[in-house]
């Protein structure tokens, strides 16, 4: 009978035989889960994968596996898949390539790169995507003297960990996160699905479970949005406008934690006010250099950390005969404007004054009436003991939405100051850091550059500068680096500015380049602001008839776009054929109670028969290293010094006894410092991948000033000494900057940024919108990244693509009628820099004043193995084409470039356009030609029958 | 519901092939001769078996279809598989016995022709049975089928004046079956509110659907007509698969060269019905649709 | 046999959470990845890398509702085989491929008996069958049969993948018979609901219906409610003073 012939019965029990498990890390996208990578044996007896899912013991999922992750057999199967190195045979763009191999293409990178070295090393400008081993590579760089090296910060998120570290020492990002156990009231901000995606659903997943309040403020009503709670449909770029407005009333109301304010943050520091003085905006500093607080009793100024000062937070005073007022008095001064009223906002970011009135109420209400005090020994870092610590159930997080705006940095640091009045930092219930962090400014790296020929750089690249001194200049003032990262222009570019990197060699602004050197980021496509533009200017050719940028390497596991773009393909792994660190010198794994790292190794061997096969990157680069003979790299006698990148990660050390794992270091026996441990890689791969320091209970809350804390920090080398600090709701930096642009100091920028940067250098964030209206362009458009698909990589995923395999324009309600659009109309969205047309999809749930799409799911015909008529050729469409590295000209001869101020972020999100209903088309416009594949096209059929073959 | 060429070819042709061993259950007009009873005989089997083999093109394992005959207690599917093949024996033997013995078993023709109507009535009620396509799920649908089926018959077994008849029966029938077929989604418990329990809280409509491509479901189950392409389709119905064989079939005696005519109005007939079937098929909305996006109306 | 089996004593079910589903199709990809393989054909995908048009055994929809007097909402709603006590895709099978089991309530095909009519796949309401192209045989959620009943998988294990993968933690397996099992408490406790109960299918999966939306808490915070305030002298900062001299 049927019932005795259920599917699977006759397999169960040979899949039951339990296949053996590797466990390692998966890299679908930046998030670093642990996955249980189920092998069976495959054709000729080979492992094969049959099945990933998640590893119930890794700190990052708990078990859990998103879509991609599980899609991560079609993406270690798929045919795009390089198979060997390439050498460019056709024109740049055409994807003729032959394959080389080799020994001939390390040969070749070779003899493009020494001469470099020993000329003009910053010939070389060298840059990473979503690379997840930057504390590499930029070593690498630092060794090969170059200062041109970043990653892909730049252009995804650096506004979050600028701000975040600027002002709290920490960042959202994956590098804290909110109490999900105790937090009862959670406000997020912007589209946040990209990074630590399933730390976040899963959050979620624990405050929906208590019914506990998520507040979305985002333009789109999608993904978490759909679940919060209460939706706030923002206008873009409002969102610090609209914080500042809670502000605000939580200020106007006396609803702010008075105690943490004083004692955990530099509310009652005291700054210099005297406009137009070379100190203007700077903190008043005692003799030691310490910053000055009065105290309210008498007005004595005080230490800042004088364990006996009751510190005044108002009132005028005088520091070394300078006047002064406390940071909180100017910050309440600024706020408690009228510009800063709900009803005064509210037109501008879309939101009725009488939410943002409640909302402000609902958090004052959670914060303080829903606090408790819980028993809780610890000992602050000036010795002094507590009994207790008070929660504050109310958390914040913002990503990608609210960073890639040209006010990105300071609507993210408008949120911190949030936090900060309301006391919800490192206490239950609200934000909490991740080791290595909390962490403050002072502790990081300044940026590094002054290249010489032969040399290695002085220290690393990027950093944080904390004046003017700081930045990357030449003698005649101009950019050091390429991107221009460091320079006036962006000055505090704490990760580069990788989006103008191509523009920019072009263009010879600062200078020309000889090689770019690109590893796993697409920027002849969806990486890229003008993407036409970009791939017109790989393409171009002086009158010398040499390409612009004359040489392109490109690292890439796949046949996507830029590799059409390159002359030399160095062939990646997949990500289940590569060893691969996620270190804490890098984006660890660690959570708000534990440190941990985690590596990948490969769980199956890289093979690609009848081809000369893929090599890891990382081993890529240590070779060509020891090549270049580059320090640190080889031997006394020349000889390369690590055999592959796997020997590095347990042999190398950054400083004496840290190395890039923490685990098992030593005689096995140590964790964080000690000896290099030959064994760490399989103590690694026994404990399923990744390792763990939990933090004691002692040490669990209030870390920037928890004595326990940072004790334990300096002992695993988190850190080499003990950095207690307070929060810096006043950005004394920034006053740097600023002062620099009124003519104050040795180093003034230009007198056509001056004006620019005296605006975005207030060391207290004003919300101004970013962009002036246009009433041309009187719309937004934004991209979102789909929770299912992760960029580009997956449109060769043959099961992710079926869900995401076109991606129409979502057009606001209101707008759809006034268009008189209809189901199945296509629409152009214009810019002031181009125009697209692509089917328009009706949407309610969204900011009436703004269209969206989701983002890098068009393909250039011929890339990624597929179909030249598939779908994400024809109806796919990308947004990045309206959207400019630069601002239109305006008439001053001028490049601004559409980023930051500040960090230099890119704007992506501060697109304006306008739309109408056109003809629909065979193909979404623009075309943008087509490419040869070096891998042919994808199989007809898949059908994956679990033992490693479709 | 997807058009599918198999099933309306087999639907088309096993309804005629059925319709006409119902008639010839009742034997034929006059003494016919052997040959004679053989061809009608033979019509009817070839007409009926080929659309029972048409029919096996819409498998996927079309060599395990004689598996559908077990279940034939709770499911349509399998009572039509076990009332055709007991038809065709049934109706086998009795052709024999009549075409080549001469004499008329009038109890087994009796027989076949129950089971004739009994195997339309049985497919009819695959559709019928369906609460998932309101169009279908209606006492007018194996009216219709038994209608055409009949009427149909009667004209391949010579009945003119009686085909004539029941065409115009079938057409009311048909009329019937379009007209509350065209509300029948509409008003039918279902609506997106119902698929997604969120009914109660305002409008539903799908705003992305489950993948950007198609599937099976999509397919097979979300087609879409256009409103002006089913209006000249039921024209066409009406004129080809009813009205004019009937006229055709009520004036035979007038026509010059009445066996081509008459044999052309058959081909009208099967041509019009053809077009029935297609409508019926590809007009038929399914309640996954709402899924889909495909509101009612 | 196609005719359905008394009713069970056991019925195991998901229990789904519209409040708490985002949507991002975690349950879509790890079904079709264990079961593709698992015994019965792979789940394939023809044109895979042109138009692409595959086998699968659960898919989210996402709809929106448009309120009069509230913002519009978006809902995820995972699908796939509801399990129903009344299958209507069982009964019209005409050769007792398709079944469910007494012991538990599962809905399956077997696909060594399935000819591949699609006639089940009609009279599913809710699009849960999807026929294999490459297979021709019928697809549909077996609720991970060969994990939830597996003797060797860990105990933690033993739940349909797709409960295994949800990263938001939206979705429930157990016996929703049973009262005292956690999944059927879920439901009863936030009112779990049938998805087109008029089609008379009575599944056996619960729907957790999405909690209200966008509504404000009422908190009475005396000083937000009374802005005179800001209007006196000290730039709305009078409470300062006072608050400070609370804390001494």
């Amino acid at each position: 009978m049927p019932e005795d012939q259920a599917p699977g019965a006759g397999e169960t029990a040979a899949r039951e035989a339990r296949p053996r498990v590797a466990k390692t890390t998966c890299y679908m996208c930046a998030c670093r889960c642990g996955i249980d990578v189920h092998l069976v044996d495959g054709p000729e007896g080979r492992p094969a994968v049959r099945y990933i899912e998640g590893n119930r013991d890794h700190p990052v999922n708990r078990g859990v596996i998103c879509a991609k992750g599980s899609a991560g057999i079609m993406q270690h199967l798929s045919p795009a898949r390089l198979r060997a190195p390439l050498k460019r045979t056709g024109p740049r763009g055409s994807g003729e390539f032959e394959e080389i191999s080799w020994e001939e293409a390390l040969e070749t990178a070779r003899s493009w790169l020494a001469p470099l070295r020993e000329r003009a090393p910053e010939r070389l400008a060298f840059f990473t995507g979503r690379d997840q081993s930057q504390s590499f590579t930029g070593w690498w760089a630092q060794m090969f003297g170059t200062p041109n090296f970043a990653a892909h910060g730049g252009f995804c998120s650096v506004n979050m960990a600028a701000a975040g570290i600027m002002t709290l020492g920490g960042a959202f990002w994956e590098f804290g996160t909110a109490d999900w156990e105790r937090c009862e009231y959670f406000m997020l901000f912007g589209v946040a699905e990209d990074h630590d995606s399933n730390p976040i659903k899963m959050g979620l997943g624990k405050l929906k479970a208590r019914g506990a309040k998520v507040v979305g403020v985002n333009p789109v009503r999608t993904g978490y949005n759909a679940v919060a709670s209460e939706w706030v449909g923002i206008t873009p770029g409002t969102d610090g406008l609209f914080v500042l407005s809670l502000v605000r009333e939580l200020i106007r109301s006396g609803e702010i934690d008075l105690t943490y304010l004083i004692e955990r943050t530099d509310a009652p520091w005291l700054v210099v006010e005297d406009p137009g003085a070379a100190d203007h905006g700077l903190f008043a500093r005692g003799g030691d250099g310490e910053a000055l607080v009065a105290d309210r009793r008498d007005g004595a100024l005080r230490r800042w950390d004088d364990p006996e000062a009751k510190p005044a937070l108002r009132g005028r005073f005088e520091a070394g005969g300078r006047p002064c007022r406390p940071v909180f008095e100017l910050m309440a001064e600024r706020y408690l404007s009228d510009a800063y009223a709900p009803e005064a906002v509210a037109e501008t970011c879309g939101v009725p004054a009488a939410t943002i009135r409640r909302i402000a109420a609902e958090l004052a209400h959670v914060a303080f009436e829903r606090a408790e005090t819980i028993p809780y020994r610890w000992t602050d870092w000036r010795g002094v003991e507590h009994d207790h610590v008070v929660s504050r159930p109310v958390a914040f997080h913002a990503m990608r939405g609210v960073s890639a705006h040209a006010n990105g940095f300071q609507t993210c640091r408008a949120l911190h100051i949030l936090q900060c009045l309301l006391g919800a930092i490192e206490v239950p219930g609200g934000f909490r850091f991740k080791p290595p962090y909390p962490k403050p400014l002072e502790a990081h790296p300044k940026p590094h550059g002054d290249a010489a020929p032969g040399a290695p750089l002085a220290g690393p690249h990027l950093g944080f500068p904390r004046g003017p001194e700081d930045l990357l200049l030449d003698a005649e003032g101009r950019a050091q680096r390429i991107d221009k990262a460091f320079s006036w222009e962006a000055p505090i570019s704490a990760h580069g500015l990788m989006h103008m990197v191509i523009s920019n060699a072009v263009a010879g602004d600062p200078y020309p380049i000889d090689t770019l050197f690109l590893y796993m980021a697409n920027m002849a496509w969806n990486s890229s602001m003008n993407t036409s533009g970009v791939m017109e200017m790989l393409t171009r050719k002086g009158d010398d008839g040499e390409y612009a940028i004359p040489r392109i390497i490109y690292s890439d596991a796949y046949s996507s776009e830029m590799v059409a773009f390159a002359d030399l393909i160095l062939p990646d792994t997949t990500y289940l054929e590569r060893h691969d660190c996620i270190s804490l010198l890098d984006r660890p794994i660690s959570e708000p109670d534990a440190a941990g790292d985690a590596i990948r190794w490969p769980v199956v061997e890289p093979e690609r028969p009848g081809h000369a096969g893929v090599r890891g990157f990382q081993s890529v680069l240590l070779d060509l290293g020891a090549r270049l003979g580059l320090p640190g790299m080889v031997d006394d006698e020349g000889r390369a010094k690590y055999r592959d990148y796997a020997d590095y990660m347990v042999r190398h050390e950054r400083r004496p006894g840290i190395g890039p794992l923490a685990g098992w270091r030593g005689d096995g026996e140590s964790q964080g410092r000690g000896a290099p441990n030959p064994e760490q890689i399989e103590r690694y791969k026994a404990n399923g991948g990744f390792w763990q320091a939990h933090v004691p209970e002692e040490a669990r809350w209030m870390r920037p000033w928890n004595k326990a804390w940072w004790d334990w920090a300096v002992e695993i080398g988190l850190v080499d000494a003990p950095q207690p600090y307070v929060f810096h709701l006043w950005a004394e930096p920034l006053a740097k900057f600023r002062l620099a642009a009124e003519g104050h100091g040795d180093r003034v920028p230009p007198e056509a940024l001056r004006e620019r940067l005296r605006e975005a250098m207030d060391p207290l964030p004003d919300g101004r919108p970013p962009g002036a209206e246009d009433a041309r362009y009187p719309l937004h458009a934004v991209t979102q990244r789909p929770a299912a698909m992760y960029h580009a990589w997956g449109s060769q995923n043959a099961w992710l693509r079926q869900i995401h395999g076109e991606n129409p324009i979502y057009v606001p309600g209101a707008l759809w009628r006034e268009h008189g659009l209809e189901e199945g109309d296509w629409i152009a969205v214009e810019s002031a820099h181009g125009r697209i047309e692509a089917p328009a999809v009706l949407m309610e749930a969204v900011n009436a004043r703004t269209l969206w799409t989701w983002n890098a799911i068009g393909k250039r015909p011929g890339a990624w193995a597929l179909r030249e008529d598939a779908p994400e050729a024809r109806r796919g469409v990308l947004l990045n084409h309206l959207i400019h590295e630069l601002l239109p000209p305006k008439g001053d001869g001028m490049r601004w470039s559409n980023s930051d101020p500040v960090t230099g972020q890119a704007a992506w999100y501060d697109l304006r356009v306008r739309i109408e209903r056109v003809a629909p088309r065979a193909r979404s416009a623009p075309e943008v030609g087509r490419q040869a594949s070096p891998v042919g096209v994808g199989p007809e059929v898949v059908a994956y029958d679990g033992k490693g073959t479709t | 519901m997807h058009p599918a060429p198999s099933l309306i070819v087999f639907t088309t042709l096993s309804g005629l092939g059925f319709g006409l061993i119902a008639w010839l259950g009742f034997g034929v007009h006059g003494a016919a001769p052997g040959w004679v009873v053989l061809s009608f005989c033979g019509l009817a089997f070839v007409l009926a078996s080929a659309g029972l083999l048409a029919s096996l093109g819409h498998l996927g394992h079309p060599e395990r279809a004689w598996r559908a005959l077990s279940q034939w207690r709770s499911s349509w599917l399998s009572r039509e598989g076990v009332l055709a093949v007991a038809t065709l024996g049934v109706f086998a033997v009795y052709s024999a016995l009549w075409g080549f013995g001469g004499e008329r078993v009038v109890w087994l023709g009796l027989l076949a022709s129950a089971l004739a109507l009994a195997t339309v009535a049985a497919t009819a009620m695959i559709y019928a049975s369906i609460r998932a396509v309101p169009r279908w799920r209606h006492w007018s649908t194996p009216a219709l089928f038994l209608a055409l089926a009949l009427a149909g018959g009667a004209l391949l077994a010579g009945r003119t004046s009686v085909g004539a008849g029941l065409l115009l029966v079938a057409l009311v029938v048909q009329v019937l079956h379009w007209r509350r077929g065209d509300v029948a989604y509409a008003e039918a418990a279902s609506d997106m509110g119902t698929a997604t329990g969120l009914g109660a809280r305002g409008r539903v409509r799908l705003l992305e659907g489950p993948h950007t491509g198609a599937s099976y479901l999509t397919d097979e189950m979300v087609h879409r007509v256009g409103r002006r392409r089913s209006k000249a389709l039921r024209r066409i119905a009406i004129v080809l698969g009813f009205v004019l064989p009937a006229v055709v079939f009520l004036t035979l005696e007038a026509w010059p060269a009445k066996h081509t005519v008459a044999g052309l109005a058959v081909l009208a007939h099967v041509a019009g019905v053809a077009a029935s079937r297609w409508l019926f098929y590809a007009e038929a909305e399914h309640v996954v649709g709402l899924y889909y996006g495909r509101a009612a109306g | 046999m196609t005719s359905l089996p008394a009713e069970s004593a056991v019925k195991l079910g998901l229990v789904i959470d519209l409040d708490t589903c985002v949507g991002c199709h975690a349950c879509v990809i790890s079904c079709k990845e264990w079961n593709t393989g698992t015994g019965g054909a792979p789940l394939s995908d023809v044109d895979a890398y042109g138009e692409a048009e595959g086998t699968f055994l659960n898919r989210v929809h996402s709809f929106e509702v448009v309120r009069d007097d509230a913002p519009p909402m978006v809902v995820h709603l995972p699908k796939s085989c509801l399990h129903c006590d009344d299958a209507p895709c069982v009964t019209v099978c005409p050769t007792g491929a398709s079944f469910k089991r007494g012991e538990d309530g599962i809905v399956l095909v077997n696909e060594d008996t399935c000819i591949g009519c699609g006639l089940c796949a009609w009279a599913c309401p809710y699009g849960a069958r999807e026929m294999d192209r490459t297979a021709g045989v019928m697809k549909k959620c077996t609720l991970c049969v060969d994990r939830v009943t597996s003797e060797t998988l860990p105990e933690a294990d033993r739940v349909p993948a797709c409960v295994r993968a949800c990263p938001a933690g939206a979705r429930h397996f157990g016996d929703l018979n049973d009262p005292e099992d956690p999944a059927a408490r879920l439901s009863a406790a936030r009112g779990g609901m049938d998805l087109m109960p008029e089609q008379g299918t009575r599944p056996v999966n619960r729907y957790l219906p999405p909690r209200e939306r966008d509504e404000g808490t009422v908190v009475n915070l005396v000083a937000l409610a009374d802005p005179a305030e800001d209007a006196e002298a000290g730039g709305g900062l009078r409470w300062l003073d006072r608050a400070l001299a609370k804390l001494g």
